[in-house]
């Protein structure tokens, strides 16, 4: 466990090192925050019928979403542990006494939480003062809340299982940007991220909510707003639960035998 | 102009040894503004239109948009990695050649895979105007050509501003994204549904509002008054590009005097 | 060929902070420290001379090297090489001068090295003729034939500093440039890469100069060194030189037919003693080594006599020490 503090406290303590960054993700995440708001705001102005979503509803999703999107995005990537499987320096890793998957996984969550501690509470806290239609909602009540609370938590420790089999992946394709372009893309897109799922139609709908994909950020943002109603979210975090041992069995599955197939070949 | 050839293909060359990355590559960049146009298309199942523009107008400004952010990505993608290149002191080796600095950076990098992004935005642009009732003259066609290609102008010079930023410090350049992706996500709506300071600033600060969605106006014959100032909005692109060369000079010499 | 006058530049380097804290409160505030770079840099290089420009980690060396490539833009001084001044009109200024970076490379990495040539003849406009003769002139002092078809990935660290060389040296510059060229090569490597400079300084009379770390590379190549320590110049001169300067000790060791009286030699230190060996410690500048082997030889039967100087290394930390730079 002390291992894990430190891999954090490390990430962390880099992180401050690069102060403009941290304010310039700000900034860029407040941007783009207003551009979906308007996109959607001219959408509805004219609305023919009601949306299956109010545009507070929305609006709360879209700020939640740039508050938490290095916890809940797919693409986010830790160039060092790729390098690590294309240059073949992954022998110093196997070398650790603790297991590979824990260890990387202990990095990218590490990774993420120390990004999100710089970021999130400046965007949450401006975007609950703006004025009126660009206001981030607060919850209905306080047991939205914490039910969102505990689903963003294991939506981000979905969403870095997830992670886990791109790098996976990268033992077979040996070309990190390439597999990281082509999850993302569908993940963010499945998660959505690039439009909320209930404004897509019917039957997409009906696909997405039978993957793992939802549950990392359209369901907990969704949560927030009461827009899933407390008993509904109540079976969605046993949900997360099922899916996160899945992930969890499947993903050390593939490690191994990816690693086994590398022993071979160094052999 | 010969040499900037060169340099591409010893580029093309390079990237043709890593073949199935290459092809992974292409696809990925395929589908990125692929799930995006999805998105959109999506969008106006459900509502219809936006601000009285239909699907296949909008899907013009999104292609063109996407066309010319492609095509810059191509080419331009030396300065876009800029940070990387003055990290590693290899900028040093481009002070110590007798070419200009602009070429030489620009001939740097060519990325052959994201000819799989301009691709698709081709293709949606295809689709768009074919599913629109244009009457096209030729004054049409020629504003169609300024839209895409003086939108390459506009995101190679926030490209080389980008850049310039890396001679002072390498750190926030994330910031730069909002101008860049920014610029793209935004200006694929028509400005008008944005609010009136946004559209303004997207229009006379960094004129990505003279590429698309006044020439468009020209071409859906949506304008009033006189329609030869609509059609030659894009130019613009060329002005915008002027200062950030300029800038990009006063960043050479910041570079020389502290070598950081 | 090469005058510098009195080169002086200042950088401004941000403090990095440790601790936590520290880090915090750098989001807010940062401190910077002006650090001289330069001190009145003076030298002047005659045409065909390879010089040694050596110095400890961040004495100036690559700001020097930067400040004659045209590069950097020193605060004040003067420098003009072949008539030109680096820094104002540098591209008619780099035609005629050739650059390597020891740790970077110029060649592109995925392509054979012909290609990575071929490209460098278009940037520096090199005319055909000119290029063809200065290929095959390379291609055999440097042994390059089957390495041309090769993607530089797959060369060794000695072939590839063998090609990034002659890549510096396709538009006949009449200076060369070389920053660490040996680092990371094997000794065979070193001797191929020395013997080469050597060729081209004495074939084609470039002017080389060359930083380093390793001194046997200074003692085979260079006939003059220039010695920087914390941005000043220390020594200008020939290693003899330096070494007739500052070296004046000297260990002699003596073997001789036991004998266990202990030795007493006016005006040299012993530094150990056993019957059948002893090592004495001198100054050249007190005593010379013929009294000390007279005087010995009258003591004891000698067997053998060996007689060390310095090595340079030592040589310069000792200068280093004199200038309270360490």
């Amino acid at each position: 466990m002390r291992m894990y503090w430190s891999v954090f406290k490390l990430r962390l303590y880099n992180g401050l090192q690069y102060r403009s960054a941290a304010l310039a993700g700000i900034v860029t995440q407040f941007f783009w925050g207003f551009i979906a708001i308007m996109v959607f705001e001219a959408f509805y102005s004219q609305a023919l019928s009601q949306p299956p979503m109010s545009l507070p509803e929305l609006i709360s999703y879209i700020w939640l979403k740039q508050a938490f999107l290095i916890l809940v995005i797919l693409w986010l990537r830790d160039s060092e542990l790729s390098d690590l499987i294309t240059s073949g320096n992954i022998a110093y890793d196997l070398c650790r006494p603790s297991g590979i998957y824990n260890f990387w996984y202990a990095k990218l969550l590490a990774q993420r939480l120390s990004g999100a501690a710089l970021r999130c509470s400046p965007i949450l806290i401006i975007s609950f003062f703006l004025p009126h239609p660009y206001r981030l909602m607060s919850p209905p009540d306080s047991f939205a809340f914490w039910l969102f609370i505990i689903s963003l938590l294991l939506g981000l420790l979905l969403v870095t299982a997830i992670s886990m089999l791109i790098y996976i992946s990268v033992f077979a394709t040996l070309s990190p940007s390439g597999s990281f372009l082509m999850f993302a893309v569908l993940g963010e897109f499945l998660s959505g991220m690039i439009v909320p799922i209930p404004l897509l139609p019917q039957w997409l709908q009906q696909i997405l909510y039978a993957l793992p994909f939802h549950f990392t950020a359209d369901f907990p943002f969704r949560v927030y707003s009461g827009h899933i109603p407390a008993s509904e979210a109540l079976v969605g975090i046993g949900i997360q639960m099922i899916w996160l041992a899945v992930l969890f069995v499947v993903g050390k599955w593939l490690m191994s035998r990816a690693l086994r197939n590398i022993v071979v070949q160094g052999g | 102009m010969r040499l900037y050839w060169k340099y591409v293909w010893i580029l093309f060359k390079s990237q043709m040894q890593y073949r199935a990355s290459f092809w992974l590559l292409t696809l990925g960049q395929c589908l990125t503004p692929l799930a995006v146009f999805a998105g959109l298309y999506f969008l106006f199942e459900r509502f219809g239109q936006i601000r009285g523009w239909s699907f296949p107008e909008v899907a013009v400004c999104f292609a063109v948009i996407h066309t010319a952010f492609a095509i810059t990505e191509c080419f331009a993608r030396g300065f876009d990695l800029f940070s990387t290149m003055v990290g590693q002191g290899e900028f040093d080796r481009v002070l110590v050649r007798p070419r200009g600095t602009i070429l030489q950076v620009l001939g740097s990098k060519f990325e052959f895979a994201r000819a799989g992004r301009l691709l698709q935005s081709l293709l949606v642009l295809f689709f768009a105007l074919s599913s629109l009732t244009i009457e096209w003259t030729p004054l049409k066609t020629v504003t169609l050509i300024l839209m895409i290609s003086c939108g390459v102008f506009i995101f190679t010079g926030i490209f080389i501003l980008a850049a310039t930023f890396c001679f002072w410090t390498i750190q926030g350049l994330e910031v730069v994204h909002i101008l860049t992706d920014g610029g793209k996500e935004m200006a694929q709506y028509p400005l008008n549904i944005y609010q009136k300071w946004v559209a303004r600033f997207f229009t006379f600060v960094i004129p990505f509002g003279c590429i698309n969605y006044l020439p468009l106006m020209y071409i859906l014959d949506k304008t009033e008054g006189n329609g030869i100032l609509y059609m030659l909005a894009p130019t613009a692109g060329i002005i915008f590009l002027l200062p950030c060369l300029l800038v990009w000079n006063i960043g050479v010499r910041h570079y020389r005097s502290t070598g950081s | 060929m090469i005058t510098v006058r009195g080169l002086h530049k200042t950088f401004r380097v941000a403090k990095r902070s440790t601790g936590l804290g520290q880090a915090v409160k750098a989001l807010f505030h940062r401190e910077y420290k002006a650090i001289e770079a330069l001190k009145d840099i003076s030298f002047s290089i005659e045409p065909g001379e390879i010089v040694g420009y050596i110095g400890p980690n961040g004495a100036g060396k690559s700001t020097t090297i930067k400040v004659m490539s045209g590069i950097l833009v020193p605060d004040s001084g003067i420098c003009s090489i072949m008539g030109y001044t680096p820094w104002e009109q540098r591209v008619s200024y780099v035609k005629h001068i050739g650059v390597v970076f020891g740790q970077r490379s110029q060649l592109w990495w995925d392509v054979p090295v012909i290609d990575s040539f071929e490209l460098l003849r278009d940037i520096y406009k090199v005319p055909e003729t000119e290029y063809q003769s200065n290929l095959s002139l390379l291609t055999e002092t440097l042994d390059l034939q089957e390495l041309l078809g090769i993607p530089v990935r797959q060369l060794s660290l000695g072939q590839r500093m063998r090609c990034e060389i002659a890549a510096s040296l396709l538009h006949s510059p009449s200076v060369l440039f070389l920053d660490e060229p040996t680092i990371g090569l094997d000794a065979m490597s070193k001797i191929a890469v020395r013997r080469f400079i050597q060729t081209i300084n004495a074939e084609r009379g470039v002017t080389v100069i060359l930083t380093t770390h390793d001194m046997s590379d200074i003692e085979a190549l260079a006939s003059r060194i220039i010695l920087i320590g914390k941005g000043r110049l220390l020594h200008d001169g020939s290693l003899q030189g330096l070494r007739s300067q500052f070296s004046t000790r000297k260990v002699i060791t003596a073997d001789y037919r036991t004998c266990h009286r202990p030795l007493a030699i006016p005006g040299a230190a012993i530094l150990s003693w056993s019957p059948e060996r002893a090592q004495f410690s001198i100054n050249t500048g007190e005593i010379v080594v013929s009294e000390v082997l007279a005087a010995l030889s009258s003591q004891v039967e000698l067997l053998d006599v060996t007689i060390d100087g310095q090595p340079i290394e030592d040589l310069i930390i000792q200068l280093y020490k004199e200038h309270q730079l360490s």
